[in-house]
């Protein structure tokens, strides 16, 4: 009898065992209430931190989040276009019946004239701002990350320092923050896209530069070799060695940042950058409501359509793989 | 690249052709892709060049106020002006005075007629009387005559020195210039470092060296007889007013505060509906089609909006920080997290599934451990992403530390401080980075991404 009181002793599960297996058990039965132990100890502190975290935010907040909740849709109840066809005006630019005179009904001053017959409506232009932001951003930023990555690489460069002082650089430029760059161009050159595309282009350089040297690293270095027996240079084993490889992956990673870039794009230019981002906040700060929703509806159409091509791009050019990886680096 | 090619016969080059077509034979996309690729590329950068007016914009720059700025990034400007009021010569300050009244200023000394103004050594400097300012450039003296209302040069000035109709500028390089007027001098004086960046100046802790301040903080007595030396230091410290040091941190800890609430609770959200989401794990295409369409749908509408909304909402704070990020990162995560779900190894839920165990069991054991390392190691990634996109939600006008900058930018005179929150936003994310990719190495072992 006192041998199944000793197995009900070690959990009931080892009755019937040799003695070394209980002992097995035992240690495993030890650890896992140790795991446990430790797991309940992260949560509750894990939750100490989300409690003060929600605490401090909601202390530091300008409106308190129970007193508002309630009126969240307030906002919205009053923020209702006259009619829903004032939308499609104030998207194309069409006279309002409602016109008063004030910017609020005025869509047709804004128009981007082409010739005298033809005009873009502006809300149209800003978002082909916004998005030739993007992409130029998005060339430039990639032609650099792709100039820096091979100098960051371990299998391209013995020199450590090299690597060293190319990695930090890539460091800095992903992590400074972008409004930054923005605000100290816009003090320069003054308010416009082009100090948004530095900025969104040095934050590429940044991010791409990371994925592009990670891609690099693992590469097969066995063409490399190849082409070091036949007297290659480094030059020339970069092209032919490890590019043929390497291009696929860099490919759908910079259609991925043009992804990233056309959000990113448009808060900039909320920030002072110009395009579509600067015509919404001014808009939605102004109360426009018909305005506000015409933006809102093309901005999510196009984010819509970029990922979709974005995707079907990738896909057609090196086969389904999972990339999103590539989203960290954002 | 030099070979040397061996000759082959025909037969040999006739088998390799046959052998290997591909090589012989590029289509005409793999022949001209490239460079065609290459030209469309250039010809839109080209387009592009012209559609943002970028010559115009650079052509038309301040560039001599870009010097300025930069350099107040890590340098810092003493601007006094030596006012000519009463016969006598009386420095005054802006409100933005980095000494406090009665200081002992090592370069700008009171003389009997006047002030000695030194840039650097006692080869560049200023003898300011209330008739003539005599300007010394590298050991030579150059008056500057300021009688019957007009400010004069002496005619032999170098380059340095610069006429103007009714004044005359002095550069003394990076040490400053100054500009003399017949009612005043104005001179800038330029350091490197940042001005009273631990004690304003009507902290009684102002100008003492490390040493004495060791010593008061440790020994000394009681400078306010409340509190202690070292707490009051502390509080001088974060309510230096030129600075603001309390203010950036509680500012920070709120973009900081965004990025981690927003995330998680994006993950909390996101788990769940994966797995409505994921085609395997529910077996209803209506109710996947209806839960991926909403992940896109949250995924699609720009972090701005939702940040300006929820700003409408809640007010500027953090609040609306966090819910734009939860929104975002909800649809984001949950498709990455479906996606990971609809890749697992359907053995381990089989085998689980065949011991008898209920559904809910089933996921627990049969999935969650294969997908727990991929979502905790996702969940990082937008951690850390997050925490670099809080800071610009908050300048759109969620708050925190984003905010502050935009701020402190629009002023144009703050680029000090810029750059102290840019060092402390480096540093941040630097360390947020090695710690998640510390725990993401282990959570997923040796094969991290």
């Amino acid at each position: 009898m006192t041998h199944v009181a000793d197995a009900n002793h070690s959990g009931g599960l080892g009755s019937g065992l040799a003695e070394s297996s209980r002992t097995i058990l035992e240690h495993y039965q030890a650890q896992v209430r140790t795991r446990r132990i430790y797991t309940i100890i992260s949560i509750v502190v894990f939750l100490v931190i989300l409690g003060l975290s929600l605490d401090f935010a909601n202390n530091a907040n300008s409106g308190k989040f129970f007193e508002r909740l309630p009126y969240l849709f307030d906002f919205l109840k009053h923020f209702v276009p006259d009619s829903p066809m004032e939308i499609f005006r104030a998207m194309f630019d069409l006279p309002s019946p409602y016109f008063d005179g004030s910017i609020k009904y005025d869509y047709t001053s804004d128009r981007v004239w082409i010739t005298d017959g033809f005009y873009i409506p502006n809300f149209f232009y800003q978002l082909a701002i916004t998005i030739n932001i993007a992409i130029v951003s998005t060339i430039i930023g990639a032609s650099g990350a792709f100039l820096l990555c091979f100098f960051a690489s371990t299998n391209l460069v013995g020199a450590g320092v090299t690597r060293w002082v190319i990695r930090r650089i890539m460091e800095i430029m992903r992590a400074f923050p972008e409004i930054v760059i923005a605000g100290l161009l816009a003090a320069i050159l003054s308010i416009g896209p082009i100090s948004a595309i530095i900025a969104v282009s040095v934050h590429t350089v940044g991010a791409l530069g990371k994925l592009f040297f990670e891609v690099v690293e693992n590469a097969d270095m066995k063409p490399d070799e190849g082409l070091r027996a036949a007297g290659g240079n480094w030059l020339e084993r970069v092209r032919f060695a490890i590019l043929p490889q390497v291009l696929p992956n860099f490919v759908s990673y910079t259609l991925l940042r043009t992804e990233i870039n056309v959000r990113a794009s448009t808060i900039i230019g909320a920030v002072g950058g110009g395009g579509i981002g600067e015509v919404f906040s001014l808009s939605i700060g102004r109360d426009h409501a018909a305005k506000t929703y015409a933006i809102i509806i093309l901005l999510l159409i196009t984010v819509i359509c970029v990922d979709q091509f974005s995707a079907w791009l990738r896909r057609r050019l090196i086969g389904k793989q999972s990339f999103e990886f590539g989203r960290a680096a954002a | 690249m030099i070979f040397s090619v061996p000759s082959i016969n025909a037969a040999e080059r006739e088998r390799l052709l046959t052998t290997y077509p591909e090589v012989f034979h590029r289509s005409f996309w793999q022949r001209w892709g490239l460079a065609i690729a290459a030209v469309v590329v250039l010809v839109y950068l080209g387009f592009c060049f012209a559609f943002f007016n970028v010559i115009p914009t650079f052509v038309n720059g301040n560039w001599d106020r870009a010097a300025v700025y930069v350099q107040d990034w890590y340098s810092w400007r003493a601007q006094p002006r030596l006012r000519f009021l009463d016969g006598k010569v009386v420095p005054q300050w802006t409100s933005r005075r980095q000494y406090p009244e009665g200081a002992n200023i090592d370069w700008l000394q009171p003389t009997a007629a006047g002030y000695t103004v030194t840039f650097g050594g006692d080869n560049d400097r200023l003898e300011v009387t209330l008739t003539q300012v005599d300007v010394y450039l590298d050991g030579k003296s150059y008056p500057v005559t300021l009688t019957g209302g007009k400010t004069l040069a002496p005619t032999d000035h170098p380059a340095r020195i610069v006429q103007e109709e009714n004044r005359v500028v002095v550069y003394y390089g990076f040490a400053g210039q100054a500009e003399i007027r017949t009612s005043q001098v104005y001179v800038q004086r330029r350091f490197l470092g940042w001005a009273n960046f631990f004690f304003d100046i009507q902290s009684p802790f102002w100008g003492k060296s490390t040493g004495e301040l060791l010593g008061l903080a440790f020994a000394g007595d009681r400078i306010d007889p409340a509190q202690s030396n070292a707490s009051l230091m502390l509080d001088n410290f974060l309510h230096n007013a030129s600075w603001q040091h309390g203010d950036i941190f509680s500012k920070l800890m709120q973009t900081l505060v965004m990025a981690f609430v927003g995330t998680l609770f994006a993950t909390i959200i996101a788990f769940p509906f994966a797995f409505i989401a994921a085609r395997n794990i529910t077996q209803s295409k209506p109710v996947n089609w209806v839960m991926k369409r909403v992940f896109d749908f949250l995924r699609s509408i720009d972090m701005l909006i939702w940040a300006l909304f929820f700003t409408r909402a809640f007010g500027p704070g953090p609040l609306p920080g966090i819910a734009a990020i939860f929104f975002t990162d909800t649809g984001a995560l949950g498709k990455v997290y479906a996606e990971a779900l609809e890749n697992v190894d359907d053995k381990q839920r089989e085998g689980v599934k065949s011991v008898g165990a209920s559904p809910v069991v089933v996921q627990r054991y049969g999935v969650v451990p294969q997908v727990l390392p991929v979502f905790i190691s996702q969940s990082l990634y937008f951690w850390e992403s997050n925490t670099r996109s809080a800071t610009v939600i908050g300048a759109v006008g969620a708050g925190g530390i984003g905010l502050k900058l935009l701020e402190s930018m629009k002023t144009n005179g703050d680029w000090d401080k810029v750059a102290y929150m840019v060092l402390l936003i480096l540093c941040v994310v630097f360390i947020f980075d090695n710690v998640s990719n510390a725990v993401r190495s282990r959570v997923m072992g040796k094969r991290g991404h």
